[in-house]
């Protein structure tokens, strides 16, 4: 099985990236462009067939390495 | 007195930090992160700075995760003295022995440079030999610095006393400018500035000095 991994910093935290994206798309012309947030996408070959299993396995990978929950949200998405 | 260093691939303040842990009297062995145990008897474990594991996944992350991190765990759970400077400091929060996260610096550079700092506590035997609002000079070397915790915690830091140093300018967009926090315990410091590297005359400052002298009269007197 394939899935997906979207993790995010958490809204209220400081993305100093995102902001340097912000202001690289506003000086080359999209002004229209208010805000930026960058993340991360991590894409696993994970072995089972029992979704269910799979995605709670997946959660404990993010809550104890891929992501940091003190500071980033993640989503999961069984492809 | 004995002191583990403990190595990660990408370490690159180990060699520094065990010199200066040895002239003040520490009997110090350095441990690679593969091992799984600390030796006995260890009084402080020391996690240096460097960019353990290419700083890959997130800062400090992958160390964390790595074999001699469940020994060091169970040492601060016991009551263990540990401190982390730089990368040390961003693993120790991402193993959860202190609270917070560092993030990418605001400015987005690495910033390598002396800064000022305010000492915030003596209560503890990182901080002992300094007087309180002490100001004093060590250098930073670090891309993600920018100290970030939850209002609760920082709450909770300034009520039991658990910052021990602010920058005086704060070069990286810190959260309460804060440098260096304690655990809840005391027992536990990380910090993102480098004493190790302001530690005698040649280094051209030896404001750093104090912070080993306080440590090895601590475990001394012990």
């Amino acid at each position: 099985m394939k899935a997906r991994i979207k993790i995010m910093l958490k809204n209220g935290v400081l993305d100093p990236q995102g902001e340097a994206i912000k202001h690289a798309l506003n000086n080359i012309g999209f002004e229209s462009v208010t805000g930026v947030r960058q993340g991360k996408v991590i894409e696993l070959d994970i072995e089972g067939s029992d979704k269910s299993q799979v995605r709670s396995q997946i959660e404990n990978m993010c809550n104890k390495m891929l992501a940091n929950t003190v500071i980033e949200n993640f989503e999961i998405e069984l492809l | 007195m004995k002191a583990a260093v403990i190595v990660f691939p990408g370490s690159n303040c180990d060699r520094d930090l065990t010199v200066a842990l040895e002239m003040v009297g520490f009997e110090v062995s350095k441990i690679w992160h593969k091992d799984s145990e600390l030796e006995k008897g260890i009084d402080l474990v020391a996690i240096p700075g460097g960019f353990s594991f290419g700083d890959y996944l997130r800062v400090g992350a992958i160390a964390a995760n790595s074999p001699i991190c469940k020994s060091i765990i169970s040492h601060g759970e016991r009551g263990g003295y540990i401190v982390g400077i730089c990368n040390g400091f961003q693993i120790l929060t991402e193993t959860g022995l202190l609270p917070g996260a560092l993030l990418r610096n605001s400015g987005l550079k690495y910033i390598c440079k002396t800064v000022a700092l305010k000492v915030e506590t003596t209560d503890s035997v990182f901080t002992q030999k300094y007087s309180l609002s002490n100001v004093i000079k060590i250098p930073i070397a670090h891309h993600d610095g920018n100290y970030n915790a939850n209002v609760n915690d920082i709450e909770k830091m300034k009520d039991q006393d658990l910052i021990a140093f602010r920058y005086c300018d704060n070069p990286n967009g810190s959260i309460e400018d804060i440098a260096g926090v304690l655990s809840s315990n005391r027992r536990v410091l990380g910090m993102m500035p480098h004493p190790e590297r302001a530690f005698e005359k040649a280094h051209g400052n030896s404001d750093g000095m104090i912070f080993f002298k306080g440590l090895v009269e601590a475990f001394a007197t012990t």
